[in-house]
């Protein structure tokens, strides 16, 4: 997969008649795993609907991938909330985006069946989503993303309504079959994004400057006690709470 | 439990009717007690049958055309904006000429037969199917209409894939309001004319004082429109399995 990288030009976005961003310039690795990390309310999620064109946001400045693949859409995108429609089963939903576009084919119900399995849901492939605990909705979530195929990943804090344990498990169910893609994850837990990042990109203020870009070592899912993990997580934690302000 | 609680309630109301009948000491053509009713019903039940069943066809008809036409316009109003700003006043429009007051220039246009009652029910249903689909679809929830478009969904697949199925609970209570008014349709159009159905055979008992068999049809008519909305409500439970069964309770 030819992952391309993000990069914004001097992106400007007025909302609520209050500037959210004014000319900001950030680049977001090809192929690697860039977590944006801020405060609530601070535009993380904003970030992720430009980068998937939304039309209700009129900005000005420019998004664009550097080297782009061909076909159509290039990102797909998983929310914080699973989306899971409920009238259908969890293989129904992993299909989902394929059913959308009239082009379920064996192959692609085949492909379906082995994200199913890989985690470790097989025997649920028939299962209405009612029937599944949190963990396996995100689960469901996750493999509908990957089965999109799409270069660019956009994950909006899609682990936070889940329990530690689960959490933990899923990110690194995450990070290994995203391996290679160009993931944008939106977060405001720095264990999370520190386990998973290449790149931390910190967000704060108000219109959104970057406060902060750091680059981490090593392949994530870095384990919870990775030297990495440990020697930036008081230094994220004290960043964040005095909103983006070096101490 | 729920058949026990009913005839609990069943008996509760027919021994009250009964008290209110002895402590008042209406005159049984004023209001007959329980008893004479049902002799009533026991003795005109095969001429009630029959009237039923004009009646019933017509509850079952215009529900069914009804609804059609209601989903058929909601989804119409969704799919064309332009549409949509034309349809919404004649929506507001329908309901609000008094319905019944057209019994007799339906009744005029399509005569003394079915056609004039079923065209009242239809009516009275159109709206309350036509709005509850319409704004269910419209209340569809917009991440998931942005992860279809993210997804690069064509646009009657989103319709007949998210939206439609999003609506559907919002639907089927619409229905179930259309379930309970249909009956009154139907009866109000036999009241303005025609010559069978159960309201027509009540008519004509009132006509000849006999209110017990005016009271039996109005019976024979409740039982079967709450079976209908029975039958109708465990129909779309069974139909839309992903609508929420707990109630809200304080």
């Amino acid at each position: 997969m030819n992952a391309p990288a993000i990069v914004f030009d001097r992106v400007s976005l007025e909302f609520a008649d209050k500037p959210l961003f004014r000319e900001l310039n950030l680049r977001l690795e090809g192929g690697q795993s860039t977590c944006i990390l801020g405060p609530s309310g601070c535009g993380k999620s904003t970030l992720l609907k430009l980068i998937a064109g939304s039309p209700a946001l009129p900005f000005t400045g420019s998004i664009s991938l550097d080297s782009e693949p061909p076909g159509g859409q290039q990102a797909a995108w998983m929310a914080q909330n699973d989306l899971l429609l409920p009238w259908l089963s969890l293989l129904d939903n992993v299909l989902l985006g394929a059913r959308l576009r009239h082009e379920v084919t064996p192959d692609q119900r085949e492909k379906a069946v082995h994200l199913i399995n890989e985690a470790g849901l097989t025997g649920y492939e028939q299962a209405l989503p009612a029937a599944l605990s949190g963990g396996m909705r995100q689960r469901a979530a996750l493999l509908r993303t990957l089965m999109e195929e799409r270069p660019v990943l956009l994950m909006d804090e899609p682990f936070s309504a889940l329990d530690a344990l689960t959490r933990v498990r899923l990110q690194n169910l995450s990070a290994r079959l995203t391996h290679g893609a160009t993931v944008v994850l939106v977060t405001h837990d720095p264990f999370e994004a520190l386990r998973l990042g290449d790149k931390i990109i910190v967000l704060s203020g108000s219109p959104v400057q970057v406060a902060k870009i750091i680059e981490l070592n090593g392949v994530p899912p870095r384990d919870p006690g990775d030297p990495v993990v440990t020697a930036y997580y008081p230094e994220l934690l004290k960043l964040l709470m005095n909103n983006g302000e070096s101490v | 439990m729920k058949t026990l609680r009913l005839l609990i309630l069943a008996a509760g109301l027919l021994i009250s009717w009964q008290i209110l009948v002895l402590l008042t000491g209406v005159p049984p053509y004023i209001l007959p007690g329980p008893l004479p009713v049902a002799r009533a019903l026991i003795t005109h039940f095969p001429v009630l049958c029959t009237h039923l069943g004009t009646t019933f066809t017509e509850i079952v008809v215009g529900l069914l055309l009804g609804t059609l036409l209601g989903t058929s316009t909601a989804i119409a109003m969704i799919v064309s904006p332009l549409l949509k700003r034309w349809m919404l006043p004649v929506l507001v429009i329908s309901q609000a000429i008094p319905v019944f007051a057209l019994a007799p220039v339906l009744v005029l246009w399509f005569g003394y037969g079915m056609a004039s009652k079923i065209a009242m029910a239809v009516l009275i249903i159109f709206f309350p199917v036509t709005s509850s689909f319409y704004s269910g679809m419209q209340r569809t929830d917009p991440d998931l209409l942005e992860l279809a478009r993210i997804m690069g969904a064509k646009p009657l697949a989103v319709l007949r894939t998210i939206i439609i199925p999003s609506a559907l609970p919002a639907f089927a209570a619409g229905v179930r309001v259309a379930t309970a008014v249909a009956p009154i349709g139907a009866v109000v159009g036999e009241w303005v004319g025609s010559s069978a159905g159960l309201g027509f055979y009540m008519l004509h008992a009132n006509a000849r004082m006999q209110i017990d068999v005016m009271f039996a049809a109005l019976t024979i008519l409740a039982i079967v429109s709450l079976l209908l909305y029975f039958l109708i409500d465990r129909l779309l439970d069974r139909l839309i399995y992903w609508q929420p069964q707990q109630g809200t309770t304080l």
